[in-house]
């Protein structure tokens, strides 16, 4: 495209207003848990740090961010080993099917939230096992694994074998290859998978909402709040926390993978 | 020596241990392959295929329409059902939204991506794609709280609008079509930028020197070699608008869409219906995924 002036002006001014269109949202929601009002009428009336110290002293939405932590951190340790375990043998062998086995690990991502939430949920009743917090954990895996999988799948592909032929040549046997070779190269890589995947399930709540049990993480306390007309000014700080613990984790990913392909969700 | 405890044979013995394991794997490379595939397959079939099978399994029991228990007598009644004159309503009606707001995502977001491929220096181009990776992220919940607070009767957008004597579109199937566009948005720019990033300029100044408009470049030019990614972009705008039951719950309950029309059968009970029904979306973008694959677009993710 011959990028005359005019045309540059025109893309630089349809960036700007779409970066307004993404961002003038969630800082509404930002602005709304300082304003003194409490109640959702604009344009705020003040600024107070009063639902932040009554979201701090509610029972309910600690227990709420405490259990989505421990979710979290639950599923990001599984998909961890089941990730960085697939891209070792996808990206290091040849054998019958590696490229089936993608398209297997990306599918529990890609597929409706609702198909797998409702799969997810028979299955615990068939097989009698409980929903709660285990049952979050287990369902949240099963995507987050293809986050830590995509970001070492990208840097094993990316960073040359040789290095670890010459492991092998100079007499070190596969393990220690493994230990001094290849995992120091692989580490940043499965921190900024595990960083996504820790978003992702923090974040979730399609799935969730189906084998919770009782259990409330923040989402479904947050979705359960819609309803409620006097926790408006709680869901604001609910949200402003829901906002910081998917964003920063995503923000570090991105300083450690220069690969910006992988941090989308696929 | 004297730090050492442990005698030297007894190293010797736990190293060649090691060693000879290792010796042994590397000569066995698919016994390699079973253990580092072994649990990642075995957690994936167990848990996700083995849910999606019972799922399915349900499908073709009957459901007591008494007691709402689920009898296990093999019917295919609650796939006939599935052509009820309300599902397929529910259907297109899904279908539809999912094309609105894949067509809209790819046109909000070709100059956006366009501006960071194209014309931003690589600093910029960076800054960029990090600002809308951030909302991709951020709690899906609060983006469509957001606008629950954006549409409201007393909500900023009729009090920008007052002035000029007007009002926004509210709750309901338009607001729903925004909402959905917000939501879905950066899925469709990042892959769109990627693919024109991977465009050469070589082509598109060929195509100026031969005398080509900007608009005649774009129409020639970038489009089909950025249209793999813009298929790309497009199969997560438009499965995440199909499986979704939440945003339309919250800001057009007035209107059914096929996502909330299964959690409502499912929440009845009737399971059987339900999984019947789930396997019309899985199957809408299963077929999508293929007609995507055909037309390159797994090359562009």
């Amino acid at each position: 495209m011959k990028s005359g002036r005019v045309g540059r002006l025109g893309l630089l001014l349809a960036t700007v207003a779409v970066l307004l269109f993404m961002y003038l949202p969630l800082s509404m929601v930002i602005a709304y848990a300082f304003n003194r009002s409490g109640t959702q009428v604009w344009p705020p009336t003040g600024f107070t740090l009063q639902w932040v110290s009554d979201a701090l002293a509610n029972r309910g939405l600690r227990d709420a961010f405490t259990a989505s932590v421990e979710a979290a951190l639950g599923a990001t340790a599984i998909a961890i080993v089941l990730g960085s375990l697939a891209a070792l043998a996808v990206s290091r062998h040849r054998f019958f099917g590696r490229d089936t086995v993608s398209f297997l690990i990306v599918l529990p991502i890609s597929l409706p939230g609702v198909v797998t939430g409702m799969a997810l949920s028979t299955t615990f009743a068939t097989t009698d096992l409980p929903l709660g917090l285990v049952a979050i954990v287990v369902a949240h895996a099963t995507f987050c694994v293809v986050l830590v999988y995509n970001n070492v799948l990208a840097r094993m592909r990316r960073i040359s074998s040789t290095l670890e032929e010459a492991s092998g040549d100079l007499g070190a046997d596969s393990f220690q290859t493994f230990r001094f070779v290849t995992f120091p190269q692989m580490r940043t890589a499965i921190l900024a998978g595990a960083l996504l995947a820790f978003a992702l399930s923090f974040d979730e709540v399609i799935v969730t909402f189906f084998v919770a049990g009782g259990v409330k993480t923040l989402p479904v306390w947050i979705l359960e709040s819609f309803r409620l007309a006097n926790q408006v000014a709680l869901v604001n700080v609910a949200g402003l926390a829901a906002i910081l613990l998917s964003v920063i984790p995503v923000y570090l990913a991105t300083r450690l993978t220069s690969d910006s392909s992988t941090i989308g969700r696929t | 020596m004297t730090k050492i405890d442990v005698p030297i044979a007894e190293v010797a013995a736990g190293r060649s241990f090691r060693r000879n394991l290792a010796v042994g794997l590397e000569r066995r490379p698919r016994l390699r392959i079973v253990l580092l595939l072994g649990l990642p397959l075995l957690a994936l079939f167990l848990v996700y295929f083995g849910s999606l099978a019972i799922l399915f399994l349900n499908a073709f029991w009957q459901r007591d329409t008494f007691t709402g228990f689920i009898i296990r007598d093999f019917t295919l009644e609650n796939f006939l059902d599935l052509g009820r004159p309300v599902f397929i309503t529910v259907t297109l009606r899904t279908v539809a939204m999912a094309v609105a707001v894949t067509l809209t995502c790819a046109v909000i977001a070709f100059p956006i991506a366009y501006y960071m491929a194209r014309v931003a220096s690589p600093r910029v181009r960076g800054a960029l794609v990090v600002a809308v990776l951030m909302p991709l992220w951020a709690s899906y919940l609060i983006k469509i709280y957001s606008w629950k607070l954006i549409l409201s009767e007393d909500g900023v957008l009729n009090w920008a609008l007052s002035p000029l004597g007007i009002k926004g579109p509210g709750f309901g199937e338009i607001g729903l079509w925004v909402v959905f566009t917000y939501l879905w948005l950066p899925y469709m720019i990042l892959p769109l930028f990627a693919g024109l990033e991977r465009i050469p300029s070589s082509l598109i100044e060929a195509s100026s020197d031969l005398g080509a408009r900007t608009l005649t470049t774009f129409r020639k030019v970038i489009l089909p070699l950025a249209f793999p990614a813009l298929i790309a972009g497009s199969i997560f705008t438009f499965s995440l608008t199909l499986g979704d039951y939440i945003t339309p719950n919250q800001i057009a309950s007035g209107k059914q869409f096929i996502g909330n029309l299964i959690l409502s059968d499912f929440g009845v009970p009737n399971l059987p219906l339900a999984a019947a029904e789930a396997f019309v979306p899985l199957a809408i973008i299963v077929v999508y995924l293929l007609i995507a694959r055909r037309l390159g677009a797994f090359e562009a993710l």
